[in-house]
């Protein structure tokens, strides 16, 4: 199928994108990696009247250590996150993640910012933004405002992004000492999209007890579900099978929304939260520095 | 019809000029405005990968790019891989292999494997499985395009 007619710009800066946006607001899409768009586009199910490609504007594709925190450009292509030894070092669950999206094709063109932006509840990279409590910085003519991941997937394919602001950039901040993370999840085939996924991230006390953990679900309600209570239960607790059993199983049963699809049925996403909900958990704790298992 | 844009690309290492709607697809500029019908169209959503061609050097869907993205840019298509008389090292490969039948998906595989193995000259065969994820083949079953990358890699 063919996408309908548009209109097509590429700005040449940053401002030009942002005034073009100010212009034409909802009417326009701004074209990253176009991995997601595209094929709406081809099926008709988006019809824009006008796009605007940021490809032109290779600033806004980097990845740099700053003030502790490491920060990524909105444009800067999944392929590129996946083989940066900085994102390894500083993020190793964003690292460990990446080849769970798509194929590498896909990755070749689709961007970080494109896939935050798109906000599909089965992305992996929303997840991945809220579990390690990442900061996004959405600029618009009227001026910046910094976001937190967990404020910025409103709802299905929705974020807090007004309709003429662009994300730029995403800053990761350092993972606490003692915190190991992981990420697991169940496609049917590698690089589809998954029936559930989980990223988990404990940080352990000196005693080795479990201080903070985060347990955030994809393909599990309208946006990344951060499982509050299951990891409550976790804090000041020794991170032992049972304890990870439980907080899974509390989490799967009472605090994810899975939709179903015709690969799995919402039980079966349950099911899938609870198992990969306890490794996450204890693979997580594993790998913090100074984990015991 | 829409407005139209100057798109310049080299192809194969030819350069080619052409005028072109916004909305006009990479894959249907490379085969309809371009001629060059290797570029196979299967579904035109990302999924299938018979589509696959390089852009500066990496593989990716031209079903998901715009021709007028492609200005400026350099791509290779499988016309660039072999002749009929002097086939690529993975192109004779897969006909000694039989790695394919109907040879639908055979383009897109072969652009998304040359880069590939330039990346991993000796992979195993769980790795050639993995870079073989985006690409559909109805026909074969993969086993003997797997043979066929295998061999073509010990053969290099
Ligand atoms: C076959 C296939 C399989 C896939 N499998 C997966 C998978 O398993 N997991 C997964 O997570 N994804 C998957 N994807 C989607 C892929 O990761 C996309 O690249 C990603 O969702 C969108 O990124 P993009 O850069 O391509 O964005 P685009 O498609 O260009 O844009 C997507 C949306 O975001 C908006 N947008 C883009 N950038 C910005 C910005 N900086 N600021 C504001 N708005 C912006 C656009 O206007 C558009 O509405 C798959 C895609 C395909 C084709
Ligand atoms: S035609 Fe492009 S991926 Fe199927
Ligand atoms: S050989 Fe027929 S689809 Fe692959």
């Amino acid at each position: 199928m063919k996408p309908a007619p548009f209109d097509y710009h590429a700005p040449a800066s940053l401002a030009e994108a942002l005034a073009l946006k100010a212009q034409h607001g909802d009417d326009a899409k701004f074209l990253a990696g176009g991995q997601s768009l595209i094929p709406a586009m081809n099926f008709r199910v988006a019809q824009p009247a006008c796009l605007l490609d940021l490809n032109g504007l290779p600033d806004l594709a980097f990845i740099r250590p700053e003030a502790g925190e490491l920060r990524l450009g909105a444009l800067t292509r999944q392929r590129a996150v996946e083989r940066s030894p900085l994102v390894k070092d500083h993020a190793p669950l964003l690292h460990e993640t990446m080849p769970h999206i798509a194929h590498p094709q896909i990755r070749n063109r689709g961007t970080l910012g494109g896939s935050l932006a798109h906000a599909d509840p089965a992305a992996e990279l929303p997840v991945i933004a809220v579990a390690l409590e990442a900061r996004l910085r959405a600029q618009s003519m009227r001026g910046e405002r910094w976001i937190a991941a967990g404020e910025f997937f409103v709802s299905l394919f929705t974020t807090a992004l007004a309709p003429d602001e662009l994300l730029v950039e995403i800053a990761l901040p350092a993972l606490p000492p003692r915190t190991g993370t992981a990420f697991l999840e169940a496609a049917r085939r590698h690089g589809d999209y998954a029936m559930l996924g989980v990223a988990a991230v404990v940080t352990l006390d000196e005693a080795g007890r479990c201080e903070r953990a985060r347990l955030v679900f994809l393909n599990a309600g309208e946006g990344p579900v951060e499982a509050r209570q299951a990891a409550g239960q976790l804090a000041g607790q020794a991170l032992t099978p049972a304890a990870a059993e439980a907080a899974a199983a509390h989490a799967a049963g009472h605090e994810i929304n899975p939709l179903g699809g015709v690969h799995a049925s919402p039980e079966y996403q349950r099911h899938l939260a609870r198992v990969l909900g306890r490794r996450a958990l204890l693979l997580a704790a594993q790998r913090a520095p100074g984990g015991a298992a | 019809m829409g407005q139209l844009h100057p798109v310049k690309v080299v192809v194969n290492g030819k350069t080619y000029e052409r005028q072109v709607e916004s909305r006009l697809l990479l894959s249907d500029f490379i085969r309809h405005d371009l001629g060059l019908t290797g570029t196979h169209v299967g579904c035109e959503h990302g999924v299938c990968g018979a589509c696959t061609v390089l852009l500066d050097g990496q593989p990716v869907r031209s079903c998901l790019m715009f021709a007028v993205q492609a200005n400026g840019q350099t791509l290779q298509t499988v016309e660039d891989l072999g002749t009929p008389e002097r086939l690529h090292p993975l192109q004779q490969a897969f006909w000694e292999k039989h790695g394919l039948q109907c040879g639908y998906c055979t383009p897109g595989i072969l652009m998304t494997l040359v880069p590939f193995l330039a990346e991993n000259p000796a992979p195993s065969e769980q790795e050639v499985r993995e870079a073989l994820s985006g690409n559909l083949c109805r026909c074969t079953g993969y086993q003997n395009i797997v043979e066929a990358v295998l061999a073509a890699a010990r053969q290099a």
